[in-house]
């Protein structure tokens, strides 16, 4: 091996629920908060004799992520059987996708340090859930089940080992989640279990005399349920390869150890063997049968595709070279697709794309914190916060007084214009009035006064101020300032 | 009258002219049961009290100038492996399920109530319907109605029994690999596999999932015609079944199809065939000239030996995943004492199931394992694919196939049972059937010297259940097996 530092090699695969009414399978509705085994009907029980029947808006929302992704969707797609024995999968087997799945080949493009880098998609396919185990929850030696998981639509993303650190992972992490609720395909809300990770990790250790790239013994990390989480096992796993690799560089190689399964013990953040490659299981897959293979009718893939949203990344760049917008604005505003809808409303009503950047960013942002609630909980729409940046523009109303009608607007959903005209808040432009105010801040400030006509430009902003203070802060702060240069260097 | 003697559409008309109610109906098939189950076993259970209300429920809806369906006030046995949510137990026939109690009907129970029927019991099988006498089942082995030291066949010799014996005018059965057809010829009944996708298998307790498929006993063709149309039908909880309307059965029975081209495999009259069987299967296809069908001498060289490899490849890979659920987790029976899970699966199974269904899932799970799937699993559906072939090409020469349903007549009680090689080979004309996914019906041909039943078997193409039972009707009204008692009947009469 040459003396080259081995590099991370991590690909990821992610599942999450789909935002589904009802269960792949069987007719019973998805449901975080309802009472243990209340969602439940002899299908997803797995009782003799019942038979699934495929939920097609969780296919179609399947094949939406897959096409966002860039995924082709095959001709044919099947289902198959993964047999594992556990209490929490009632049939003792899951139905899953092995090797026709519904869609193949994508990418998925992240930010990182000094661009955008590509994220290969292997595969992305439907499977169902399981229950939920809870262990000695009535103090003695006994398991409860609670099974109105079992059955819920989960989408596996499975990426190429693509990313090379953990900051990777987790933009790839937050790029994915993000686009899922873009898409509406799914909620991803992490305290329920709505998406969970499975990193797999290894390091390149140089190349073997043929010229192949030579690895450690890839680690697949079972069940992580949180950014934070997964981000961390992954720098842990790192870490603990370079270890082992530099204890025994010799024998700490994926061709002498294979692959390796590994838990993740989430409060003393260390991973631990779960299976060596010995132990690993044969789920002896096989075709569904009592499924028939699913023929994507192209039609419908076509207007899926069409009916896709611009997707965030896109939308992001767009924003920088559309509107002039800076990098860290334009992430901002397209993070979340109800955000970037009332942006862009505004920002093209109001011809004035950074001031709209501006308010949504902080008068906005701050409403939807203070309150708690998503775009949809705003009463404001685009077209009035619209109005309010043009009062401003247009020099109406200066911006502090702007911020005052915006809170106003919250309040009495009243318009901006109806505000500032009920309760005079129109600043003063008129010319006389301003110089009149102008010649007392002069003559009550001769040092300022004295400073600015001495060179000193910072002085003019005192003058300023103390012009707006004296006209009830309705003055017009630039007429203030056009005036207030005439005078002193007249 | 006895109206135990009365085929189903005989009791229709009765009933429809006022001289037989549905309770008279079902109190002669309890009192049948009574009189011969002792003997025979066909049943695993039945529910006299409910039959009785449903009865008077029937007559009640008669009265009132209703028409209560196609099977108003006939009593029907269900084979044990449909779920009925009545109370009465959904066994399998097997000790694993011992006491479970389906909290639903099968989609074809459903449709025996909309239709007026009178479920009467629940019929043995052997277990899981992995056999072909019935001896598997975990509970007791039924008997042949025509001599009691023989077998019915299987799997579904419980309902071929019962109508063999007249406990009931028809039953309902699965056909895995010729379990409804071949203890139909075995007990000289009619038995009919449906198409695959012809009937929804909604709540018929999975042995092999591309091969299962519900279908009618009857002691005649129109009486299976008539369950059949009860049945058959598109059912959106079955995603397999087809969405095409059944046709209506009845209203062409009596059609002979003409020309009639017969084509006879040569494969179905090879090594292993008894001489009587042989004999009779050919006196009924000389029935057949003789009303001017053209019999054509054809191979389907892939139909007999290979498909019994092939079967027990399929059927037991899918079995070995259907009975995976099987486990003491969530409902049958639990082993008591057990250390961990792993423990409690172990020896769940191990008491909870018999040898034949071990075997099978162990042939099966070993099937599909890595490094053994291409070699048996998916090879065998090459071969499944070239069976189907077999049978395309056939059907392009010929309307129906015809040979013999089972190889030999009813074998005595424990004959096969310690070699299940020999068991396996009672299939060999019924199995392609299912790999095909064709239909196929058992009739009555005649009887061997000792005065067993012999079964022909007449195969169609996809959706031709219509022609197949017009087919089959043609011979039965020119012979009058079915009017034959079984001694077990006369002796108890």
């Amino acid at each position: 091996m040459s003396g080259t530092e081995p590099t991370p090699t991590i690909g990821l695969e992610v599942h999450m629920h789909l935002a589904t009414r009802t269960k792949l399978f069987c007719g019973c509705e998805v449901a975080y908060d309802a009472p243990p085994n209340s969602r439940v009907c002899p299908v997803c029980l797995g009782m003799p004799g019942v038979l699934p029947v495929m939920n097609e808006k969780a296919v179609e929302l399947a094949v939406r992520m897959a096409l966002a992704l860039g995924c082709t969707i095959p001709d044919l797609a099947k289902w198959d059987r993964k047999h594992y024995y556990y209490p929490d999968l009632p049939k003792n087997y899951q139905i899953s996708q092995y090797d026709q799945p519904l869609g193949v080949g994508g990418f998925l493009e992240i930010s990182v340090e000094g661009g955008v880098k590509r994220i290969g998609i292997i595969r992305v396919h439907l499977e169902e859930d399981a229950g939920k185990l809870m262990h000695d929850e009535g103090g003695g030696n006994s398991s409860v089940i609670d099974l109105n998981r079992t059955g819920t639509p989960l989408l596996e993303i499975v990426s190429e080992p693509d990313m090379n650190s953990p900051d990777e992972v987790r933009a790839y992490s937050t790029a994915l989640r993000q686009l899922a609720i873009y898409l509406g395909v799914g909620h991803c809300n992490m305290q329920l279990g709505q998406m969970r990770f499975e990193p797999n990790i290894s390091l390149r250790i140089g190349t073997d005399p043929d010229g192949k790239p030579r690895y450690t013994p890839i680690a697949e990390i079972k069940n992580l349920n949180s950014f934070r989480s997964v981000e961390r096992a992954v720098a842990f796993e790192i870490a603990r390869h370079r270890e082992e690799y530099e204890a025994d560089p010799k024998g700490y190689t994926l061709e002498r150890l294979g692959k390796q399964t590994r838990g993740w013990i989430d409060d003393q953040e260390v991973t631990f063997l779960q299976r060596s490659k010995e132990e690993a299981h044969d789920y002896r897959y096989f075709p569904e049968p009592d499924l028939v293979p699913f023929v994507p009718d192209r039609r419908w893939v076509d207007e899926i595709r069409a009916s896709l949203p611009e997707l965030p990344e896109v939308r992001r760049r767009r924003f920088i070279d559309e509107y002039g917008l800076p990098e860290y604005d334009a992430g901002v505003l397209t993070a979340d697709r109800e955000v970037a809808d009332f942006y862009e409303t505004a920002a093209r009503l109001c011809k004035d794309p950074k001031a709209a950047s501006n308010w949504v960013m902080q008068d906005v942002s701050r409403v939807l914190n203070e309150r708690k609630v998503g775009m949809a909980g705003l009463p404001i729409t685009p077209e009035a916060l619209a109005e309010l940046i043009r009062l401003v523009r247009a020099g109406t109303i200066n911006r502090n007084t702007g911020t005052e009608v915006f809170d106003k607007m919250l309040e009495t959903g009243r318009s901006a214009l109806e505000i500032v005209e009920a309760e005079g808040l129109a600043q003063t432009s008129d010319a006389g009035e301003l110089e009149t105010i102008v010649d007392k801040v002069i003559a009550d400030n001769p040092g300022p006064a004295a400073d600015y006509r001495g060179g000193k430009e910072k002085a003019l902003g005192r003058l300023i101020g103390e012009a707006m203070k004296a006209s009830g802060g309705k003055a017009n702060p630039k007429i203030v300032r056009d005036i207030l240069v005439r005078k002193l260097r007249g | 009258m006895n109206a135990s003697d009365l085929t189903a559409i005989q009791m229709q008309e009765a009933m429809g002219k006022g001289e037989l109610s549905a309770r008279e109906a079902t109190e002669a098939s309890l009192a049948a049961i009574d009189r011969t189950d002792a003997k025979v076993r066909a049943f695993l259970s039945t529910d006299a009290a409910a039959a009785r209300r449903r009865a008077q429920e029937i007559d009640r809806r008669l009265k009132a100038g209703e028409t209560p369906g196609l099977l108003a006030g006939v009593p029907v046995a269900v084979k044990d492996n449909m779920c009925t949510a009545d109370g009465q137990p959904t066994t399998c026939a097997s000790r694993i399920l011992e006491g479970w109690k389906a909290p639903y009907n099968a989609h074809v129970v459903e449709r025996l109530l909309a239709e007026g029927a009178v479920i009467i019991g629940k019929t043995n099988l052997d277990e899981f319907a992995m056999g072909s006498s019935t001896e598997n089942s975990g509970f007791e082995a039924t008997r042949n109605p025509w001599d009691l030291n023989c077998v019915p066949g299987g799997s579904s010799g419980g309902s071929a029994a019962a109508v063999a014996a007249r406990m009931v005018p028809v039953a309902l059965g699965s056909d895995t690999g010729g379990s409804i057809r071949q203890p139909a010829a075995l007990c000289g009944v009619v038995g009919m596999k449906p198409t695959y996708g012809r009937v929804s298998r909604y709540g018929l307790v999975a042995f092999a999932s591309s091969l299962d498929q519900i279908g009618p006993f009857g002691r005649t063709v129109a009486d299976a015609a008539l369950v059949l149309q009860a049945i058959a039908g598109h059912d959106p909880r079955d995603s397999t079944s087809v969405s095409e309307p059944a046709p209506d059965y009845l209203a062409t029975i009596e059609e002979p199809v003409e020309p009639l081209r017969i084509g006879v495999p040569k494969e179905f009259f090879g090594e292993g065939l008894d001489t009587e069987v042989e004999r009779v299967v050919r006196e009924a296809l000389g029935v057949y000239e003789r009303l001017g069908a053209k019999l054509v001498e054809l191979s389907l060289p892939h139909a007999t030996d290979y498909a019994i490899a092939t079967y027990y490849i399929v059927a037991t890979s899918e079995a070995s995943s259907n009975l995976a659920r099987y486990d003491g987790v969530h409902y049958g029976y639990r082993s008591s004492g057990h250390a961990d899970m792993i423990d409690m699966y172990m020896r769940t199974r191990a008491e909870g199931f018999g040898d034949e269904v071990k075997r099978r899932i162990m042939l099966g799970t070993y099937a599909l394992s890595a490094g053994y799937y291409d070699a048996y699993y998916k090879k065998a559906l090459k071969v499944r694919r070239l069976i189907r072939e077999d049978y395309e090409t056939a059907f392009k020469q010929v309307d129906v196939l015809m040979g013999p349903t089972s190889p030999t007549p009813a074998f005595r009680l424990g004959e096969r049972t310690a070699d299940p090689l020999a068991m396996y080979l009672s299939d060999v004309y019924t199995v392609s059937c299912n790999l095909a996914a064709i239909a196929g019906i058992s009739v009555p041909a005649g009887f061997t010297k000792a005065g067993l039943p012999v079964g022909l078997q007449i195969l169609g193409n996809v959706f031709t259940e219509e022609k197949l039972l017009r087919v089959a009707r043609m011979y039965e009204r020119e012979t009058d097996w079915a009017a034959r008692r079984p001694p077990v009947c006369e002796a108890t009469a």
